[in-house]
């Protein structure tokens, strides 16, 4: 399968990438690291007439802490944040989600923003920004906006970017205190993509929640925040039981998908199942 | 006997004077086929840099250089073609295999500055200025590279197809897990299929390569 004819420019700054993407409107998308965009457009799927590849923007990669806030450039490759010392130390959560992402291959060509903007129903990604309440920060003609996480993933493939914008920046506030993170998914053995995946952000004080943020991916057309499971943690002693009332929440309000591998049914009692499993790695390893 | 003479020969060429893989190159993919081995040029990395980062191209074929194997090689691409597509049919680098041609089956590995990644899912164009190594330049001098010679040592291929992907997903993770344990092998070469099912002599294959390099 070859993908229809297309012209292709590397652009060397944001503001090239932006004013290009101005130019060319809908006959333009953006190339990231490809893995999800070029299969697509092998399909013929997306048949872009211009590629422009953001890839080499030097700018757009990085992983930094300033100001209590963790920023993560759009272009960091899922290695990289696997990788990152740094991240390790202040936010393991989201070098635990790279390392069940894909496969190595896809790490290392991958990035955060390139997955975030496809928004999959089963990408890894979406559920651990969700669990970290983060900002999504898109830059567009008219300057730069920040999105909460669950306000941008809108629908199944489809986020709050609008046209003409790109997205810069992933950026939470460093988790402070005493905090017990996880990821768990069960993994589609062909695919590796997340049939269901949680991501768990707890903040910790005196055995009891804090706060606490759930991602849950894979279980519906976007990934989305599990409200009812946090509101059932807030405030409580972090016992079994609390975790088990809680991860009964999981799938509250939701349609779940129903697809070859797993009836909506399953997906929201693999999503309970392994809400309660992350719930309590989080809580182990809140230290 | 004496009008059979092509059976004597083994070095006998097909009728049509054309193999199907020169063929495949006049027919589909350039008008002015390379029908000579690939051009090696003297451009350097920057400068290939430099001409990928230079406004539109395409979408008809743009000169294309990449860095295989420390050697520069030019062709005229199109921005469509993957670099899978370029190594095996333009450059003639088939031990990379086109499979599942959508980033599942690691067939086509190679490495993009010492990492494995998948060639069929990264574009030629967006290859250059990286230094790509494939599974043919392993070998030294007919010797097969100690890698290699664990894949056979340990029956790590049955049909052989995938072996290619493997071997180059196997040498990256050993070049970054020189120490590997049985579990960082299952996760650190998990984006390699093999339908024979020999993953539990690559497996052996990997420890073997890892304790040969330590006593080398």
């Amino acid at each position: 399968m070859i993908p229809t004819q297309f012209e292709y420019v590397a652009a060397k700054s944001l503001d090239e990438a932006l004013s290009l993407l101005g130019k060319h409107k809908d006959d333009a998308k953006l190339l990231a690291g490809g893995h999800s965009l070029i299969p697509a457009m092998k399909l013929r799927l997306a048949q872009p007439q211009v590629l422009i590849d953001i890839s080499r923007i030097k700018d757009l990669s990085y992983i930094r802490e300033e100001k209590g806030q963790v920023r993560i450039g759009s272009m960091t490759t899922h290695y990289q944040i696997e990788s990152s010392d740094l991240l390790r130390r202040i936010c393991p959560l989201l070098p635990e989600t790279a390392t069940h992402l894909g496969d190595v291959q896809v790490r290392n060509k991958g990035t955060i923003g390139g997955s975030l903007a496809h928004s999959d129903p089963a990408a890894d990604w979406p559920a651990a920004v969700l669990a970290l309440d983060a900002e999504i920060v898109v830059a567009g003609p008219k300057g730069e906006r920040a999105i909460k996480a669950d306000k941008f993933f809108v629908d199944l493939l489809t986020t709050a970017l609008e046209q003409g914008e790109i997205l810069r920046e992933v950026r939470f506030n460093t988790p402070q205190g005493t905090v017990g993170q996880s990821y768990v998914k069960v993994r589609h053995p062909a695919s590796g993509f997340a049939v269901v995946g949680v991501a768990v952000n707890l903040s910790v004080n005196g055995g009891k929640c804090q706060s606490a943020g759930v991602g849950i991916t894979g279980v519906a057309p976007k990934a989305y925040r599990a409200s009812g499971v946090e509101k059932a943690l807030q405030g409580n002693a972090l016992d079994a039981k609390t975790l088990s009332v809680a991860a009964a929440h999981a799938s509250d309000g939701v349609d779940a998908n129903t697809d070859l591998f797993a009836s909506g049914e399953y997906r929201r009692h693999l999503a309970e199942v392994y809400t309660r499993r992350a719930l309590g790695t989080a809580v182990s390893r809140a230290k | 006997m004496d009008d059979l003479p092509e059976k004597k020969d083994p070095k006998r060429k097909p009728k049509s004077g054309m193999s199907r893989r020169n063929f495949l190159k006049i027919s589909g993919v350039s008008a002015v086929a390379p029908f000579a081995a690939p051009l090696i040029a003297a451009t350097s990395v920057l400068e290939v840099e430099a001409q990928a980062a230079t406004g539109m191209q395409g979408p008809g074929k743009v000169p294309v250089t990449l860095n295989v194997n420390g050697k520069n090689l030019n062709a005229q691409l199109e921005p469509r073609v993957t670099l899978l597509d370029a190594l095996r049919d333009q450059f003639e680098l088939t031990g990379a295999k086109r499979v599942c041609d959508r980033g599942t089956c690691g067939a086509c590995t190679v490495h993009l500055d010492g990492k494995a990644v998948y060639s069929c899912s990264v574009l030629a164009i967006d290859a250059q200025g990286h230094q790509i190594t494939t599974i043919e330049s392993l070998s030294q001098d007919g010797k097969l590279h100690p890698l290699q010679q664990a894949f056979v040592d340990n029956d790590a291929q049955q049909c052989g197809f995938c072996t290619p992907g493997f071997v180059m997903a196997c040498k990256a993770f050993l070049d970054h897990h020189p120490n590997p344990t049985m579990e960082q092998i299952k996760h650190g070469v998990s984006g390699n299929f093999c339908r024979c099912g020999t993953y539990a002599g690559i497996r052996a294959a990997l420890m073997q390569a890892a304790k040969t390099a330590k006593g080398a």
